[in-house]
């Protein structure tokens, strides 16, 4: 029986990061993936979804070439080849991926992983069984789409991710339910290349997790490019006639029913926790989830569990990271605790959304006085260089002591800006660190500067 | 050629002070007539003027050295034309021709070896650096922050951060576990150097209590017709409410037309003669940051109530403000000191010398008092008189209070 230092289950974005940086720290290591290493982040998530966004993206700006006194003859689409595009940027990543684990030496076992006891683990692969021992087990089988009951998805008329990025076709219709980043970046997407999309979302405001003012801006954003919302939503149920999808749900009371070629369910997503063999171990589950420790530690001592298993945020670069600390524990190593407030979100929507930190709702009910700038795109030379105008940058400060609480922003390339905030907040600068930075001129980055000029009442730009 | 900018004598009897600050810099143009820097002399701070115009060449005695000879090169001014090159030479023949820079280096650095050539950096030996010798910290931005608000010492928190470094949440658990269980700062002191003020105020009054054979004497004085006479004065100025008198106000009044009456009290020692004083100028203590002052009262006797009040308050602003003018603090006969508002019901002063009296005001409170062999409710105030038993014997203390006393229980007396 072959025995490994570490091993890891599941090659997603927590895993094989895990399984480098453990190989890294001199540990003999092994990584069990299912399907496709990289995980749905590279396959099905971040990476091919953002590529679509690009075509999107591209297709109007060019639709506003003329703007920028340009011409074009005929604009348009090849769907299969925007997806195809994005399919072959999946593929190289994951080729990289593979290349990076052999590099550091990494044995990769192709096939499902099921825990044995808390130091053994067995491999079933397509025509062979494996059993392995181990000092130390990361699981990090990730999570799939949520399924509410009546709105099972059917790959023809409904729909989760998966079938999203991949269309064979463009439907004409499509309701999107759920606005977190998944919902609202396919509404996003598929808006953009002439479909009639309706989003509906249960809680009061989109992007539920969003800062109210922002998700107020993106919903305004978006209605004007001819997407239709309902919030406060209560799904009822669905019926499929003819091809054509019919929804009923309540609005504010009331009943309600639409109909789309196309329903896409958008609604989170499920811990992958079945199969795992964690009845063999004292592994606990909290709210589906696997329950952790600060440091990734599960109940049972040595085994670990990070990413979107272990419990939101759902976020490639949260589980990346907690695999670093599960292995830097596992090393003798003294890592840090992830502290969630330094983890920032994107949505790739146009316009763009990234935020980090609380909310002013959320650090308003935590006792908070508050500093608030705001600086919006307009106002800025190279925004309107680019042509996107539409946007701010708000920045959230405890009066007391010049902490950034939080940084919201919308508008076009802003998930590229936030880590400017995300680094400050990571070595807790405070307000003077930014009122001191000087900026480069003209770039979309000054904008951090002078929101938080705005927010200690000095702007010059406004 | 260059100009010498040498270090003023702000008064007479000024040897040597602090350059507190320079307001020009170098490679600065000025003008005649231009403040250039800040002298702290022995109790306030004065500002230079220009008396030539140039610019400002060099910077000789940088901001922040105690104990500057007056006389002593502090800086050099040229024309606007004139080279670098004069400078040096310049400077070397000023530092070598004259004696009382060599003697700063000798006695600050205290090295036998005198053969070094005056060092015009040397006095800054003296000044307040070499008090903190911690090694660096490495702390957040934001840990620094929390801490500086918290009141808590970085140096006792170990750090929990990258490298060790002291994060928010380390200096958050520093401030609750300071709450609870007893902390011992790891650095037993810490050295607040003497400024001029506490230097001059230790000489002076150690000299008194060494030198000056003091005697107290208490009486009570009932304060309720002044409060009365106060209160109706001050109702008139409603509209006004700047021009309201202050009970320290009446006592300096009533001290002024005692004096007049008791003038041996109003007096000082010196080894040949009793000197008496013609004019009643009263020095009244006033608590600034980091010492006191005496701002002075002159001719109080012949000062109305409401003319006293507004030179006083005048006085104790720009005290504080370590605006005063030297003959404003310097001289007086008499001094009060009033710690009444602080709660203190009675205290022995230390005399000022050269003046013979001191009077300690305490604070003004309802007490049970007999009158006529009943227990009545009157507002009492404390004051002690410390005095110069050479000058001042016990009798005319005495007399000198129960003129004082007199005057604050009818306040009336004093305004006729």
């Amino acid at each position: 029986m072959e025995k490994f230092d570490v091993i890891v289950i599941g090659g997603g974005p927590g895993g094989y990061v895990a399984a480098i940086r453990a190989s890294q720290l001199g540990l003999k290591t092994a990584v069990v993936e299912k399907e496709h290493l990289g995980g749905i982040c590279l396959n099905w998530g971040c990476i091919p979804t953002k590529a679509l966004l690009k075509s999107a993206e591209l297709l109007q700006k060019i639709k506003h070439a003329e703007e920028f006194g340009i011409f074009t003859e005929k604009t348009g689409f090849d769907i299969k080849r925007i997806v195809n595009r994005s399919r072959n940027i999946s593929a190289k990543l994951v080729g990289g991926i593979k290349g990076l684990l052999k590099k550091n030496k990494v044995t990769v076992f192709e096939g499902s992983a099921k825990i044995i006891s808390s130091k053994s683990v067995v491999v079933e692969g397509k025509d062979q069984k494996v059993s392995l021992e181990a000092k130390n087990i990361i699981i990090a089988t990730g999570a799939r789409p949520r399924i509410l009951e009546g709105f099972e998805p059917d790959g023809k008329n409904v729909w989760t991710y998966r079938e999203a990025l991949m269309p064979e076709s463009v439907p004409k219709s499509i309701i999107v339910v759920g606005s977190g980043a998944i919902g609202i970046e396919f509404a996003s997407f598929y808006n953009a290349l002439g479909v009639e999309v309706t989003v509906l979302e249960a809680a009061p405001q989109i992007l539920p997790m969003e800062d109210e003012e922002i998700s107020a801006i993106a919903k305004k954003s978006f209605e004007s490019k001819g997407i239709k919302f309902y919030t406060d939503i209560k799904l009822e149920s669905k019926t499929i006639n003819n091809k054509k999808v019919k929804v009923e749900f309540l609005h504010n009371g009331a009943k309600k029913s639409l109909d789309a070629e196309v329903l896409l369910m958008a609604v989170g997503i499920t811990a992958n926790t079945e199969n795992l063999g964690l009845e063999n171990t004292k592994v606990k589950l909290d709210r589906g989830h696997i329950a952790t420790s600060g440091v990734c530690q599960t109940a049972e001592g040595n085994i670990y569990a990070i990413g979107d298993v272990a419990g939101a945020p759902w976020l490639a670069h949260k589980a990346s990271h907690e695999g670093i600390i599960a292995v830097e524990h596992i090393a003798g190593k003294k890592p840090h605790e992830l502290n969630k407030l330094n983890i920032p979100g994107c949505t790739y929507s146009t316009p763009q959304i990234a935020s980090v930190g609380m909310t002013e709702k959320i650090a308003l009910a935590a006792g908070y006085k508050l500093k608030i700038g705001r600086f919006p795109f307009y106002a800025n030379g190279k925004a309107l260089i680019l042509g996107d105008t539409e946007g701010v940058i708000k920045t959230i400060f405890d009066a007391r002591t010049g902490e950034l609480l939080g940084a919201h922003m919308i508008g076009s390339d802003v998930t590229e800006l936030i880590h400017g905030y995300v680094i400050s907040k990571s070595m807790e600068g405070i307000e003077l660190d930014f009122i001191e930075a000087i900026l480069p001129h003209p770039t979309l980055s000054e904008m951090l500067h002078e929101s938080v000029l705005q927010a200690y009442d000095k702007p010059i730009h406004i | 050629m260059p100009i010498k900018i040498l270090m003023p004598a702000l008064s007479p009897t000024m040897t040597e002070g602090n350059l507190a600050k320079w307001v020009k810099k170098e490679g600065e143009k000025i003008s005649a007539g231009e403040v250039i820097a800040e002298i702290e002399t022995d109790k306030a701070t004065m500002e230079v003027e220009a008396v030539d115009e140039g610019i400002i060449a060099k910077i000789l005695v940088p901001e922040g050295t105690e104990g500057v000879q007056v006389n002593s090169l502090i800086a050099v001014l040229v024309e606007e034309d004139e080279q670098d090159a004069d400078l040096d030479t310049f400077i070397a023949k000023f530092s070598t021709s004259q004696k009382p820079v060599e003697k700063i280096v000798e006695e600050k650095t205290g090295e036998p070896d005198k053969m070094k050539p005056a060092s015009i950096s040397a006095p800054t030996s003296t000044s307040v650096q070499g008090v903190s010798t911690n090694k660096r910290i490495f702390a957040s931005p934001l840990a620094k922050r929390i801490a500086a608000l918290e009141g808590i010492s970085l140096s006792n928190i170990m750090g929990s951060g990258p490298y060790g470094r002291i994060i928010k949440n380390d200096v958050l658990s520093a401030a609750k576990n300071s709450k609870g269980t007893i902390r011992r700062d790891n650095e037993e002191y810490r050295l607040v150097p003497n400024n001029n003020m506490r230097k001059v105020i230790a000489k002076r009054l150690l000299e008194s209590k060494l030198t000056v054979p003091h005697f107290y004497l208490s009486i009570e004085c009932v304060m309720d017709s002044v409060l009365n006479a106060r209160a109706q004065i001050n109702s008139s100025f409603d509209s006004d409410k700047d021009k309201r008198l202050s009970v320290n106000d009446f006592i300096i009044l009533a001290c002024a037309k005692a004096l007049k009456e008791v003038p041996t009290a109003n007096a000082s020692w010196t080894d040949s003669a009793i000197k008496l004083y013609n004019n009643v100028d009263i020095s009244i203590a006033v608590a600034i940051e980091g010492g006191l002052i005496t701002p002075i009262i002159k001719d109080a006797d012949q000062k109305d109530i409401v003319k006293i009040s507004t030179e006083m308050k005048d006085l104790a602003k720009r005290a504080r403000e370590n605006a005063l003018a030297p003959e404003e603090f310097q001289g007086g006969g008499f001094s009060i000191s009033n710690l009444g508002m602080y709660g203190i019901k009675s205290f022995s002063a230390i005399v000022n010398p050269p003046q013979g009296c001191i009077m300690a005001v305490g604070m003004s409170s309802k007490r049970p008092v007999v009158i006529d062999d009943k227990i009545e409710i009157r507002t009492i105030m404390d004051v002690t008189l410390s005095c110069d038993h050479r000058v001042v014997d016990g009798a005319v203390g005495a007399e000198f209070l129960a003129a004082f006393k007199k005057y604050i229980e009818a306040p009336i007396l004093m305004f006729v």
